[in-house]
């Protein structure tokens, strides 16, 4: 069981981007005090969830009941390995989000600056909602109480775009969540009579008992995946790109790392609580969205390259490196798993870096197309050498942590002898290193880009963003670099998630 | 006292009625609707009580015992009703007198309360009577005053509306004594105990068929099922704003509870969905309901009629589930009642606060309300949400006991007909927070103010109901289990 102090820490995760929440709207006249609001909270948030890393339990049935709606189905938190990676992440890269938001907002002289900052705080609290789900029930409702938290995020500027951008987001993420997500939970209830998630699936009795019921599952299988299109697997992909119209803190914290990582979670929870390793390995339908993923990865990969909008090649690349984590998570054995949970926070720190800098870039010089970047890093080094950094990091090269969660997925896909898959996923690191890699380079070494610079007369030899922004930046870079010297703490985490191995 | 409860239901709203034309003042004569509209609220609480402690309740009027005189009979399904019925009437009397100010001259609001009251006592009287006759009786009595209250509307549209539904209406109310005469030709008897008893000896005879089939179709034009439904819209969109809400939540509502009575109490389930095909005809029915109203819903320019077609496809929703015939069928059809209700009375007077400062529910009215009225549009957002049936939400609950139903039965496909069905929900409540809050206004709106406070608490009472009651479904759910299980055992 959780113990009492765990159990008042719990309740304290869920309420506390509330509290800050309601604390913005009061302040909202106050920017310096409302900031500080959102630094002390994304900070205690932090902690509180670190505090409770001491006390991992691997048993998911330890719960915090809120409510009961129906009978059976409550609201009910616990604290296992998965959702305390997610949990720390978040929370982690919440408060780094914060700092860099300070400089962004303001240099950048964003409207409506508070209600920004509320709804990012009401967001926040559902990904801790998820993150601490103890059954599918209550992950569901985060889920969609995210989708419409981020929404007034996505149409923050209110222009014509910024509206489509907000419709497709829209549109996408709940269509697919209530004709799929909710059609595949209620069946799921229906068969096995719970949904909490436990060690081992719940679906091990029932199709024992009666094999007949496997093409059922196997079609909950799909629809779960398709469903949970926060993950974006094709062809549910769509919204990503479309809400890159959001400011960049909140394209960088929600669409690179919370509502994208509340998908692939979701799809992780799904896999190893609802249906169990075991049961998954014998459905017919997972070898088909196995290959769906692979498509998945390399089909965004070639749209990438061909992006000139920064924002845009960068979601194109989560859509990418998302597939990965959802092959991990369907490869169903111990090193598919830890690939996955770890790829969930490589990609994260890799990701928010890329970003910021996209941010960065965007307010000192109002440049969005990667062809008007070359040899930009004269005029701002820090940024583009974290930029280079995180690069490597997506690609998965060391001195990098991205390294370690491919690793562990290549390792997967070698055990579960996919050689498919295994081509996939080299194929798409390289495409990865032509996508990426050249951006920083040809910031730093271009002849010609350097040539036309030098020709205008530079009354700012440096353009580097103001301090708050390149704290920020440097502590999400130096991240990768940190975890790839000490994956330990990560990789015990990720290793403590119940899988059954044959 | 307590024994007198199942007849001062009605009683009460009854007598109250020609005591208001005694009361000049507009004010007091709303203050005085308000007071019988709210006993009968309380009493049907302590019926509630009472039924869910001791079970049904037998009541003879005048003290002549059953067969001879009428009988009132409250179990679980009349008691629950009661329950929406005054409950609906009396929150949404609350915002009457500030609404009529806006929509209808003073000298005739006295008038306007007379009808809402003897149309309260005909809906609490077809629900409470346990005597078929008597059904028409009181369904007439609501019906009149629908047509008058409809007519009231300041839209001169609101006169061709009402003669539409006066037509239709009294082509329904044949047809339903046309099915009770026959069947009283055949067994002697109205109460329907009695005629339960003897139908069941002549359930192969084509009088009964005969009876049934115009007893269901009258019905079926009352609860404006697709394709009987052309008349419900301009109805519900030209009366005025308090009517349209009370409409609304209510009227649908009782005509619904009529079909149950009748199919499960009096024909029984196995004539109703063996010897006739009723599960196939609510179901086509149903499912093309479904799609038609919020296909038009999509459609409309005006928001009374956007909420008035779907709530033909919500009627819809409530008989597909009545068309699986199983106690759970039977279970969501009864909670969509009562989540319905609040869903849509908190939409309606939200519109009613949109019509008492701009004085129009055009679409294209609402650009710019979001800032100018931001409580009333979010109470529209708060029931838009509940009605597409996101979580948290009663139009959850709805729906997740709609689609168990479904599937326990095995439909896979009607389920996956019934989550689009919410998209398109989803569709025509987001061109509403489009306009709302998304749209620059045509015109100078800075002058606009939020609607009064007088509207406002009753309104949010409703939005805040159908949260509370998407957390904590207990109450609906625990009587509306009961009722089906109890309508499913009794049912010859």
């Amino acid at each position: 069981m959780i113990s009492a102090s765990d159990n008042l820490s719990l309740q304290l995760i869920l309420i506390l981007p509330l509290i800050a929440a309601v604390m913005i709207r009061l302040v909202a006249k106050h920017p310096n005090i409302r900031e500080g609001v959102s630094l002390i909270a994304s900070f205690s948030l932090l902690l509180l969830i670190y505090n409770l890393d001491h006390n991992v339990t691997t048993d998911p049935a330890a719960v915090l009941v809120w409510i009961t709606l129906l009978p059976g189905l409550s609201l009910s938190f616990t604290i296992e390995p998965l959702g305390l990676i997610f949990g720390l992440m978040a929370s982690f890269l919440w408060f780094v989000t914060s700092i860099y938001s300070i400089g962004y907002m303001r240099q950048h002289h964003e409207a409506n600056q508070s209600r920004f900052y509320q709804f990012f705080a009401i967001a926040m609290a559902a990904v801790m909602g998820i993150a601490f789900a103890a059954n599918l029930f209550t992950l569901y409702i985060f889920y969609e109480l995210l989708t419409l938290s981020t929404f007034p995020l996505v149409v923050h500027a209110g222009t014509e775009k910024a509206k489509r951008g907000g419709r497709i987001y829209l549109t996408i993420l709940l269509a697919t969540s209530i004709v799929f997500f909710l059609l595949a939970m209620i069946n799921t209830w229906l068969i096995s009579g719970t949904l909490d998630f436990t060690t081992g699936g719940i679906f091990t009795t029932q199709l024992a008992a009666n094999p007949a019921l496997a093409t059922t599952i196997s079609i909950l299988l799909a629809l779960f995946i398709f469903g949970i299109a926060k993950a974006a697997i094709f062809p549910f992909h769509q919204w990503l790109p479309a809400a890159m119209v959001a400011p960049t803190p909140a394209s960088a914290l929600l669409h690179a790392v919370a509502v994208v990582k509340g998908g692939v979670f979701t799809i992780l929870k799904v896999c190893v609580y609802i249906f169990g390793t075991d049961t998954l390995q014998q459905l017919s339908s997972h070898q088909v969205l196995l290959y769906v993923g692979g498509f998945s990865v390399l089909f965004s990969a070639l749209v990438a390259m061909r992006q000139d909008n920064l924002k845009k090649r960068l979601a194109y690349s989560t859509v990418s490196q998302l597939g990965y984590i959802t092959i991990g998570a369907l490869l169903a054995n111990s090193s598919g798993i830890i690939g996955a949970a770890m790829h969930m926070v490589t990609h994260a720190f890799g990701k928010i870096t890329l970003f910021f800098c996209a941010g960065a870039i965007l307010v000192m010089t109002n440049k969005t197309n990667i062809s008007e970047l070359r040899g930009i890093g004269r005029q701002m080094p820090i940024t583009m050498a974290a930029f280079f950094v995180a690069s490597l990091s997506i690609i998965g090269l060391p001195p990098t942590a991205g390294m370690w969660s491919k690793w562990y997925l290549l390792h997967g896909t070698i055990e579960a002898q996919q050689w498919l898959l295994m081509s996939v996923l080299g194929l798409s690191s390289i495409l990865n290193i032509f996508y990426l890699l050249p951006i920083s380079v040809r910031a730093f070494f271009d002849p010609v880009g350097a040539a036309q610079l030098s020709k205008q007369p530079l009354n700012k030899p440096s353009l580097e963003a103001p301090l708050p922004i390149l704290i920020a930046i440097v502590i999400s870079a130096s991240a990768c670099v940190i975890l790839f010297l000490f994956p330990q703490s990560l990789y015990q985490l990720a290793a403590s998630i119940p899988v059954a191995d044959k | 006292m307590i024994a007198q409860l199942p007849i001062l239901q009605v009683i009460v709203p009854l007598i109250g009625a020609p005591l208001c034309l005694l009361i000049s003042r507009p004010t007091l004569a709303w203050l005085f609707a308000l007071l019988a509209s709210f006993t009968s609220f309380v009493i049907s609480m302590m019926l509630v009580n009472q039924v869910m402690d001791s079970g049904p309740i037998n009541y003879a009027l005048g003290g002549w015992s059953a067969p001879i005189g009428i009988e009132y009979r409250i179990d679980y399904l009349n008691a629950y009703l009661l329950l929406i019925v005054s409950g609906m009437s009396s929150i949404i009397l609350l915002a009457a007198n500030t609404s009529l100010k806006a929509e209808l001259a003073t000298h005739k609001h006295r008038l306007f309360y007379v009808l809402y009251l003897v149309c309260l006592t005909g809906m609490l009287g077809i629900i409470a009577t346990g005597d078929a006759f008597n059904v028409f009786v009181f369904l007439e009595i609501a019906a009149l005053s629908t047509y008058t209250l409809i007519a009231l509307g300041k839209n001169r549209r609101a006169l061709t509306a009402s003669l539409t539904y006066l037509l239709v209406g009294t082509i329904g109310a044949t047809f339903i004594l046309i099915g009770i005469g026959l069947m009283y030709m055949l067994t002697g008897t109205l109460n329907m105990h009695d005629l339960a008893l003897r139908l069941a000896d002549v359930s192969d005879s084509t009088t009964l068929i005969t009876a049934f089939s115009f007893f269901t179709v009258g019905v079926c034009l009352k609860l404006a099922l697709f394709p009987l439904h052309w008349w419900l819209p301009n109805a519900y969109a030209f009366a005025p704003s308090i009517v349209s809400a009370f409409l609304a939540s209510t009227a649908t509502k009782v005509a619904i509870y009529i079909l149950l009575r009748f199919v499960f109490t009096i024909f029984g389930v196995s004539f109703s969905f063996t010897v006739l095909p009723l599960q196939d005809i609510l179901l086509t029915l149903g499912l093309t309901g479904i799609f038609a109203g919020s296909i038009a819903a999509i459609y409309q320019q005006n928001v009374k009629h956007i909420f008035a077609y779907s709530s033909i496809a919500q009627v819809a929703y409530m008989m597909l589930a009545l068309s699986i015939n199983s106690t759970s069928g039977l279970t969501a059809t009864l909670l969509h009642l009562f989540n319905h209700a609040l869903i849509k009375g908190a939409l309606f007077l939200a519109l009613a606060s949109v019509m008492y400062r701009v004085g129009s529910v055009q679409l294209s009215q609402f650009a710019g309300l979001g800032q100018r009225m931001p409580w009333t549009m979010a109470a529209i957002v708060i029931g838009g949400l509940s009605l597409i049936g996101l979580p948290l939400t009663v139009g959850f609950i709805s729906k997740w006991y709609l689609l168990s139903a479904t599937l326990e039965n095995g439909w896979w496909p009607v389920a996956v007909l019934i989550l689009f069905g919410s998209l398109l929900a989803g569709v025509y409540v987001w061109r509403i927070i489009v306009m709302a809050y998304f749209t620059p206004p045509a015109t100078d709106i800075s002058q606009l103010k939020e609607a009064p406070i007088s509207l406002l608490v009753p309104t949010w009472i409703l939005v805040l109901a159908n949260l509370y009651f998407g957390i904590d479904p207990s109450l609906p759910l625990n009587i509306s289990t009961l009722a089906a299980e109890y309508l499913m055992e009794m049912s010859p």
